[in-house]
């Protein structure tokens, strides 16, 4: 049952993230990706992971999508729709990915640390409570610096994307 | 039971393919919609690992992830509206302001 689940949302985000990669119009890039977020959050769900799941959907689907949507909006992308990728020779950079794809599934499918079937332990119930408890106590530090650098990048966006005064 | 390294390999598909989006393609949009792929497929990593050792750590990892991806979004269009007024190009081939 978990196996099939998996396999039907595995499936569907690597196509989903294919046709981000392979799309002619910015915007159906982002719709795929869009799709993509959505089946890694039911990923998510599947790792028992629910608050992460919503988050993923707030965040990125609510908040980052639409910021890119908008941006597509804003500038004119017709011009770059004609030509999908950078021209000259392509080559190197596909023997690279290649090269950085079979390492890592040797790696992985050699190893025998990941052949975890089971949850070592199962905690149930009150995951969230426990969850936030050590967000606030035990990385307080990194939750304030985390806040500091979103304010910061807020600032930030806002005197880039101004109009400079002539 | 699913078994970790389904997980882990998941991760590494989506992580060649946003590699690939970010090496190839040569609208800026979409090599920042790779860079955010990249990110997301680290963040299974995170959760898969923390899941099957039951550990929150994992999720507060990609906690964090999430919330400097929101940032990383944030500057890098504002950077992106600003070049597109300035040079009204969207290629990354073109921009080469900082080349020697």
């Amino acid at each position: 049952m978990d196996q099939g689940f998996f396999l039907l949302f595995a499936a569907a985000s690597v196509v989903a993230a294919l046709t981000l990669v392979l799309a002619r119009n910015p915007v159906h890039s982002a719709l795929a990706l869009m799709a993509c977020f959505l089946q890694v959050s039911a990923i998510f769900v599947l790792l028992e992971a629910p608050l992460l799941a919503v988050i993923q959907i707030f965040v990125y689907v609510g908040a980052i999508m639409v910021l890119f949507l908008f941006v597509i909006m804003m500038i004119d992308v017709r011009e770059a729709v004609l030509q999908r990728f950078l021209p000259g020779s392509n080559l190197p950079v596909l023997v690279l990915l290649v090269l950085l794809g079979v390492e890592m599934l040797v790696l992985v499918l050699r190893s025998d640390r990941f052949s975890v079937a089971e949850p070592v332990a199962t905690s149930t119930g009150g995951e969230v409570r426990q969850l936030s408890t050590t967000l606030f106590a035990d990385y307080l530090l990194p939750f304030e610096v985390a806040s500091v650098i979103l304010l910061a990048a807020l600032i930030g966006a806002i005197v880039l994307a101004r109009k400079e005064p002539r | 039971m699913v078994p970790l390294w389904w997980y882990i390999v998941l991760g590494v598909v989506l992580f060649v393919i946003g590699a690939a989006g970010v090496l190839l393609r040569r609208n800026i949009l979409v090599v920042l919609m790779s860079l955010e792929l990249l990110l997301n497929s680290v963040n299974i990593n995170f959760i898969a690992f923390g899941h099957y050792y039951d550990d929150f750590r994992g999720q507060i990892f990609a906690i964090f992830v999430i919330a400097i991806t929101a940032a990383e979004v944030a500057v890098a269009l504002g950077i992106l509206v600003a070049l597109a007024r300035n040079k009204s190009t969207l290629k990354v081939d073109e921009v080469t302001i900082m080349k020697g």
